[in-house]
């Protein structure tokens, strides 16, 4: 079976259907695990104190805010290369769950800041790289609603997709670019002196995988309506011709 | 709250503001969904009965 029989509407709703209550499931099993271990049954840190339980929410968003606009590129250049209905409409679903994940990632990190820093917000460049980040997904949203085609939709929008791109990348890498403003480097890294303390690492890879699941649960969901939306279009057109002819 | 000491109020709004809008988030795509869904077996409906 090939993976681009998925492209098929009918085939991914009747592939996804049985698979998604058990994905928001997990998702909430893993979600509460990780950030009540996180909140609970961790220690404070000798520098950032009680606060750095927020590490359990702002990291796993900041993670998503970024790999969900990776994943609309990828789907946007499917669907101009391949032109496949399916991945224009899991890049629309994909927008709204993005962005709400980049304001987590703000807001979280600007609570955090606050104590830490003495500022909610400096123009430091990750946080300013987020914050455009956080434009592209509203321009991003806004395109898709303000065109009435939807392929012309799914090309414009898959446009401002790749051009976002590059400050998705600034955002994860903006600190090793410039090495310079408040943010610290990476919490988790293949280098694992790098990363955080075990106490706090375990907790946060659970929280993150609740944040992975969440995201494939709601893009899921989204996109299956993104479908039947479509489907509802298409009968109503179909019936207005009928109607024409008669 | 002795738990978390002096940074009490700094936590627990990011808890606060992070669940609201992940709960705000899963709300309105089920219920979006929800409604798409009965719109699409009425559109349906009316076909099959026309």
């Amino acid at each position: 079976m090939s993976f681009w029989e998925y492209a098929n509407p009918k085939k991914f709703m009747v592939t996804t259907a049985p698979v998604l209550p058990w994905l928001f499931a997990a998702a909430g099993v893993a979600l509460v695990t990780g950030l009540v271990w996180g909140f609970f049954f961790t220690p404070e840190e000798a520098r950032q104190g009680s606060t750095v339980k927020i590490i359990y929410l702002h990291v796993p968003s900041a993670m998503m805010a970024i790999n969900a606009w990776v994943m609309m590129l990828v789907a946007s250049l499917i669907w101009l290369v391949r032109r496949h209905h399916v991945s224009a409409l899991a890049a629309r679903a994909a927008g709204p769950v993005g962005m709400v994940m980049t304001l987590i990632a703000l807001a979280t990190g600007a609570i955090w800041g606050q104590p830490m820093w003495g500022t909610w917000w400096v123009w430091d460049p990750r946080l300013t790289s987020f914050l455009i980040l956080f434009l592209f997904y509203l321009g991003y949203i806004a395109l898709w609603e303000a065109i009435d085609d939807p392929d012309t939709a799914a090309d414009l929008t898959a446009v401002l997709c790749i051009v976002g791109s590059v400050f998705a990348v600034l955002s994860r890498y903006a600190v090793n670019f410039w090495n310079q403003g408040l943010h610290q480097g990476a919490s988790l890294s293949m280098d694992k002196q790098e990363n955080v303390a075990n106490v706090f690492y375990i907790p946060l890879l659970v929280s993150i995988a609740g944040f992975v699941l969440l995201f494939l649960s709601l893009v899921i969901l989204r996109t299956r309506t993104e479908i039947r939306v479509r489907r509802i279009r298409a009968l109503e057109a179909r019936a207005q011709q009928g109607e024409g002819r008669a | 709250m002795s738990l978390l000491g002096a940074y009490a109020l700094y936590v627990l709004s990011a808890y606060a503001v992070s669940l609201v809008l992940l709960a705000g988030l899963v709300w309105l795509s089920w219920r979006r969904a929800e409604r798409v869904r009965a719109a699409l077996a009425r559109v349906e409906g009316v076909r099959a009965d026309g």
